[in-house]
């Protein structure tokens, strides 16, 4: 189908929506869903509704993500919005039967709280959902990704459409900059402004790129975007194609989101058959063109002068700015930059209004921002949540608090170049303010919960590897910096570390910090800086007493058997890589302290009703040694 | 099948296959190479020549692209593949203990393969599935929230498999 005038595109808006008489199953089937058996459960829907016959009666839909996704599959029955979590293909039938058909819903299905066992009907009343407003995740929460007229109908390109019959490309500009949106990639520069700025040089051509080159660990905003509602960041671009006066765009995808990437192709080439992308669109003036450009996994592409050097051709090696993007980008030419949930949120500014957005939010932050909150909580998925939120009712109301029970003690916000903030500090509001003066960062959204079974030396080691790893090599501070700095808290969790190297690596990262090329580099020292902020007396602990309470650094911990709570079913003595597992006195297996590697195997295949294997820390060697032979 | 792809000419016919359909710009090199691997399942050295003269680059260029970035590998590919994610949050859920088992019980460090080039290790950064951690893909499937006796169980599976292929090949 082909539209040849803005006009055309109303036809959708009207009517077919409601139309649809049927119920709408819909199935949570973006990749943590396919991980979690969405396509087999898909394929028992499908055989189902066949079997019984209820093709006029039910629909199944399959949709992205729809945020819990712990519980995935899940699935969400419309109108009624019933939602079934961890579905299985045996519970297939009985869903399609008594809901599909009757409307009714099954309460031994629903989601069941494991602490009260109160059971949640609907979407909207899971403790998960409250507190979160969901401007960007509700829109895919019913729609097939890469179904045209779904998103046509669910208001898809009425933003454009207004942008191409209504507003100059200045007005549009004016929009997007009273509305306050900030750039969700983390640095949260001005959209409106970064626009202008290109739109102001008079250089052509101009080029647009919108970065889903989300290397974060630990974050899937944008997968999640990109999978679920791939049309709507298409649309984001080509709004801001028009106001910019761009003629091309490049959507870069990182290559580890294969699911991300073949939609988005597909959404591309749908769009240049029904004639909303290429020359003259709509038959307007307006002429544009997107393409896919698949990365080829390097952290750094995220910084956006290496994302040129990657589009272009080349490696994925940042330069300094300025000159900045908007002046000299891509070829030389001016280039707007923007995170994928930026170009999300143009189309719902576009439609809804500025004044609309900036209601929600605080003075300098508006809108909605999606984290990724993951780790030691009890709920984890994606959580969209209004901007000035605090922490605390994220980790503790959304994510439900610390899933083993104990509290949740820190939070890692912003990924390798963010930092770990304390629990004390959770009363601290979410947005680009606050947060930086607490010496962590917004970030793109990463947000992952730890509990006392974290080491937060060990975490500052994991990020300062993964940076070393990653950095291009280009300039010294980094290259040599985090070298430095892995060296450094290798030796503090092996028991080997002195107090003054706590000194040393604050001086390093304050280099860092000050002459790295880019942000990568930059930022690296981050996770390190504000756990010794925060949570210095673990690394004292670490140096001093050579005690790792988290008990996870392998070096300062040893493992023992209780012989009260063993059965002697001789299962670690069998696994135990190192032979390091004999059989003592007692007739019951005894860990040959000298011969223990730590590698915790033992720990792992001990049967959960016995729990004989525990780890204990703060001892040396030889004392541990005395301390079980001493028992028998 | 693989005594195909392993022939000199057959990979210079796909290289140039390819290369019909794709403008000698530099723009498209990281595309083409991203083909040619997707067909081959590595970037064989002797096609650097190849593409270095086609997108008029030096051959240094070409090796600095597909060392710098980590999708691209010179190794010809193996049987079976296993990506453990060492994302933070399948980190903090004991993800490096998984991979170290894997290592162990298959006797190869992660980034090698065994010297019948039949399992491939390999860790990645994130895989972006990060509520359902410590997540694991064998040979393009994912899977959730593995433990270390599911490593044991993985690791036997793909060990015998590799022993019924030699088997039928023999």
């Amino acid at each position: 189908m082909k539209f040849n005038s803005p006009k055309e595109l109303d036809v959708f808006d009207q009517g077919r929506r409601s139309q649809s008489a049927r119920r709408v199953i819909s199935l949570s089937a973006a990749s943590c869903g396919r991980a979690s058996g969405a396509l087999e459960v898909a394929a028992a829907f499908e055989s189902g509704i066949k079997e019984l016959g209820l093709a006029d009666q039910v629909e199944l839909k399959l949709t992205g993500c729809h945020g819990f996704c712990q519980l995935e599959p899940d699935i969400i029955i419309f109108p009624e919005r019933y939602f079934y979590p961890n579905v299985k293909t045996t519970e297939v039938k009985r869903i399609l039967q008594e809901t599909g058909v009757n409307g009714r819903f099954i309460p031994e299905l629903g989601f069941k709280d494991d602490q009260t066992g109160k059971i949640t009907a609907r979407l909207e009343e899971l403790p998960f959902y409250q507190g979160q407003v969901r401007w960007l995740i509700d829109r895919q929460l019913d729609l097939d990704p890469l179904s045209l007229d779904d998103y046509l109908n669910h208001g898809g390109f009425q933003a454009l459409k207004t942008v191409l019959s209504q507003l100059t490309p200045d007005e549009v500009i004016a929009e997007i900059t009273v509305s306050s949106l900030r750039g969700r990639g983390g640095a949260g520069f001005s959209t409106g402004l970064k626009w202008q700025l290109a739109r102001q040089v008079a250089a052509q051509p101009k080029y647009l790129i919108c970065n889903g080159d989300e290397g974060d660990p630990g974050a899937y905003m944008d997968r999640g975007i990109l999978e679920s509602n791939p049309y709507s960041v298409l649309e984001g671009m080509m709004i801001g194609g028009l106001a910019v006066g761009a003629i091309r765009g490049f959507v870069y995808v990182r290559q580890e989101y294969p699911l991300a990437i073949d939609r988005l192709e597909k959404a591309i080439e749908t769009l240049h058959q029904a004639g909303l992308l290429g020359e003259k669109i709509l038959g307007t003036d307006f002429s544009f063109d997107l393409e896919l450009v698949r990365g080829a996994g390097a952290f750094v592409s995220g910084e956006e002068t290496a994302l040129i050097s990657s589009v272009e051709g080349r490696r994925a090696n940042p330069r300094p700015r300025p000159p900045f993007p908007v002046v000299s980008g891509l070829w030389g030419k001016p280039t707007v930059i923007n995170n994928v949930e930026t170009w999300a949120n143009v189309p719902l500014i576009i439609q809804k209004g500025a004044s609309w957005f900036s209601k929600t939010g605080t003075e300098k932050s508006k809108g909605t921002k999606i984290f990724s909150l993951v780790g030691q909580v009890k709920y984890s998925g994606l959580v969209e949540v209004p901007l000035g939120i605090t922490l605390d009712e994220i980790v503790n109301k959304i994510g439900g608090g610390a899933r083993k029970g104990e509290k949740i003690k820190a939070i890692q916000i912003g990924g390798p170049s963010g930092g770990c903030l304390p629990a004390d500090l959770f009363n601290l509001q979410v947005d680009y303010e606050s947060l930086p003066r607490a010496g962590a960062i917004m970030g793109s959204g990463g947000l992952i919960a730890l509990d006392n079974d974290t080491c937060l030396v060990n975490l500052a080691l994991y990020f300062l590897k993964f940076a070393r790893e990653e950095s291009c090599g280009q300039c010294a501070p980094c290259r040599i910096g985090t070298q430095q700095m892995v060296e450094i808290l290798e030796k503090i969790t092996s028991g080997q570390g002195e107090l003054a190297d706590l000194d040393l690596l604050e001086k390093i990262g304050w280099t860092m910090q000050q002459a790295s090329l880019c942000g990568l580099g930059r930022t690296a020292p981050n996770p390190v800086l504000t756990a010794l902020r925060y949570f210095r007396p673990e690394f004292e602990e670490h140096i001093v007493e050579k005690k790792c309470r988290a008990l996870v650094c392998p070096k300062l911990i040893a493992y023992v058997i209780d012989e009260d709570q063993c059965s002697g079913c001789q299962l670690c003595l069998k696994a135990c890589p190192y032979g390091a597992i004999e059989i003592g006195s007692s007739g019951l297996p005894q860990i040959n302290q000298p011969a223990c590697q730590t590698c915790g195997i033992c720990f792992s295949v001990c049967p959960e009703e016995f729990q004989a294997i525990g780890k204990v820390g703060g001892l040396k060697k030889d004392q541990v040694s005395l301390l079980t032979s001493g028992s028998n | 099948m693989k005594s195909n792809k392993d022939s000199h000419d057959q990979k210079l016919t796909i290289a140039d296959n390819l290369l019909k359909a794709i403008p000698a710009d530099r723009k498209n090199l990281i595309f083409f190479l991203h083909q040619l691997q997707d067909q081959l399942g590595y970037f064989p050295e002797e096609l650097v020549l190849k593409a270095a003269r086609y997108f008029s680059v030096s051959p240094a260029e070409i090796f600095g692209l597909l060392t710098f970035y980590s999708a691209f590998k010179l190794n010809q590919s193996c049987a079976h593949h296993i990506k453990v994610c060492q994302g933070t949050a399948c980190h903090v859920r004991g993800s490096e203990a998984i991979g170290n088992e894997f290592s162990r019980l298959l006797g190869i460090e992660p980034g090698s393969y065994d010297p019948g080039k039949s399992i491939a290790l390999e860790t990645v950064n994130c895989l972006g599935c990060c509520a359902i951690g410590p997540v694991v893909v064998v040979d393009g499937q994912y899977q959730a929230r593995v433990n270390l006796k599911d490593v044991e169980k993985i690791a036997a599976r793909l060990t015998s498999l590799e022993k019924s292929d030699e088997a039928n090949e023999i």
